[in-house]
């Protein structure tokens, strides 16, 4: 590109060109490094997904996970008794915040029977006056099978259904547990665990601890829970048959009056794992109820205000923070994927699945 | 020399720190997307703020390049390198201020608190709209490819006229002589 009017044609003029050449191609390899198309074994958000999607099969326009659920809303009123461990407005006496909330069952199939899994889960965003926000997702079992996301990768590839039974290998998932004993806890509950038949009675749980951060910057290890308030009615469970009884009693119930559960916080000792989800607490831990969560009024997921809410664990207001927990990040990682996907389909981009044509 | 064939100073180190500044949201961007560890969260962190940062820098820097005209490229340039130097400009420009506001945009969309740190969150600027936000999500992800191709383009133009032509153009946005 050397102008011919130039009166002093430089020297060197291979070594030059090679310089150019060289800060554009590394810089493009930097960049190609940085996201991760240099390195296609490291595990990503897409990957996570993939797995999830290929277990339980596409359902455009859905949750990759959670897939059946109903949506509710309220809002939680503060004791005050959180506010001298965490600065985030909310927890303050007296502060009412409404919620937008979701109940739910595992699984990436929205057809799912509710008998499918003995786990519910219930999700909540908070919407603080000033536009904070805080968004939890929490599940009705005492601890995470896994600490790691790889190990919850490798957990949903060594569970995948079998092509021919449609049932997950026992051989494999077996090979993955004996090498896995952290997931030691999880399978002695999950072995005893029956369905309930209503979401109003379960005591839901963050899993994952996080900190809380105090006027004075002091951090507290903590993981919460909410505890039904509302006693069961036990009115004998669903009817045989019946797949779709967890919406219909919540229904029920609802038209009853407001469900009420307290937000309870249960603080972490010192030694106290802070960073592996599946390990539990000693029961005998500080706890701090910050106040009541009231909820009283539902609607279908298809058209409620739950549908379009990314329940990603990450979004915490000012006063509240993540810990090292690695699960916490990677679930924030993968709901985004998720959600990425799920709005795509609904906004019928280009290389999409549509919802309504799938159907 | 007169002072039309060098950058003011001020437009010199505007242009200086935002090519650190987008070029480390480029990256910043890239990764947080492709990765499920902890700097997940604190690229995320450091996303958000920074792009308004740039978003406010590209206003004041574009409202100084209109009262402070660059100077000239050199008379002997081939065409479709002028009409490529000030294309790509003008696509530099219009990214700088735009990827932010699709940023702000694609957030307020899928109803996301626009955390600035410290509790402060910028207020929605669009309606919730989950298709709108799957739209405006992928515009930010191929436009961030542009971004990053056109930088490629205006870096190896710029060492080109350094050290092949060495026509001045160079440094007239460094040494400034």
């Amino acid at each position: 590109m050397q102008d011919p009017r130039n009166p002093r044609p430089p020297s060197g003029l291979a070594w030059r060109w090679g310089v150019i050449g060289l800060a554009v191609v590394g810089a493009a390899a930097a960049f190609g490094y940085a996201g991760g198309w240099l390195t296609p074994d490291r595990l990503s958000p897409k990957k996570i997904v993939n797995v999830l999607q290929a277990n339980s099969g596409l359902h455009p326009g859905y949750r990759r996970n959670h897939a059946k659920g109903i949506c509710v809303g309220g809002r939680f009123e503060a004791s005050g008794q959180l506010a001298a461990f965490s600065e985030a407005k909310l927890f303050a006496q007296g502060v009412s915040t409404p919620v937008v909330g979701r109940f739910a069952i595992p699984g990436g199939n929205p057809q799912a029977p509710d008998s499918s899994a003995p786990i519910r889960s219930f999700a909540l965003r908070f919407d603080m006056a000033d536009g904070e926000q805080w968004r939890t997702g929490m599940n009705a079992m005492p601890v995470f099978p896994v600490s790691t996301p790889k190990d919850f990768y490798d957990l949903n590839v060594a569970t995948a259904p079998d092509p021919a039974t449609h049932k997950p290998n026992p051989e494999k998932a077996k090979a993955f547990f004996s090498t896995h004993p952290e997931t030691g806890p999880f399978l002695a509950w999950i072995s005893q665990a029956k369905p309930p038949a209503s979401y109003v009675d379960e005591t839901y749980k963050s899993l994952n601890a996080f900190y809380l951060r105090d006027n004075a910057g002091q951090r507290h290890a903590v993981r919460w829970q909410v505890v039904p308030e509302t006693p069961s009615t036990g009115d004998g469970g669903p009817a045989a048959g019946d797949t779709d009884y967890l919406a219909a009693d919540l229904q029920k119930r609802l038209a009853q009056g407001p469900a009420r559960w307290h937000l309870q916080f249960v603080f972490a000792n010192d030694g106290d794992p802070v960073d592996e989800a599946a390990k539990a607490w000693p029961d005998d831990r500080k706890v701090v109820d910050a106040g009541t969560i009231v909820i009283d009024s539902w609607q279908p997921q298809a058209d409620g205000p739950c549908r379009d809410v990314n329940y990603d664990p990450a979004i915490l207001p000012h006063g509240m923070e993540i810990s090292g927990d690695p699960i916490i990040v990677a679930r924030s990682a993968a709901y985004a994927e998720s959600y990425l996907r799920r709005t795509s389909e609904e906004g019928h981009l280009p290389g999409t699945e549509r919802p309504k044509e799938a159907q | 020399m007169s002072r039309y064939d060098t950058f003011h100073p001020f437009a010199r180190v505007l242009h200086w720190l935002m090519a650190i500044m987008i070029l480390a949201m480029l990256f910043i961007g890239a990764g947080m997307v492709s990765t499920l560890a902890e700097k997940h969260a604190t690229l995320l962190a450091i996303h958000k703020p920074l792009g308004m940062i740039i978003f406010v820098l590209a206003l004041i820097r574009l409202g100084f390049r209109l009262v402070h005209r660059p100077p000239p490229l050199p008379a002997d340039l081939p065409l479709w390198q002028k009409l490529a130097a000030k294309g790509s400009h003008y696509v530099l420009y219009g990214l700088m201020i735009v990827m932010p506001l699709i940023g702000w945009g694609m957030l307020s969309a899928g109803k996301y608190p626009v955390t600035m740190g410290g509790g402060f969150v910028l207020p929605p600027i669009l309606p919730q709209d989950p298709a709108l936000f799957a739209w405006l999500r992928e515009a930010h992800r191929y436009l961030a490819w542009l971004f990053f191709l056109t930088f490629l383009a205006h870096m190896g133009a710029a060492l080109m006229h350094g050290l092949i032509r060495r026509d001045g153009v160079l440094k007239s946005m460094t040494t400034g002589n």
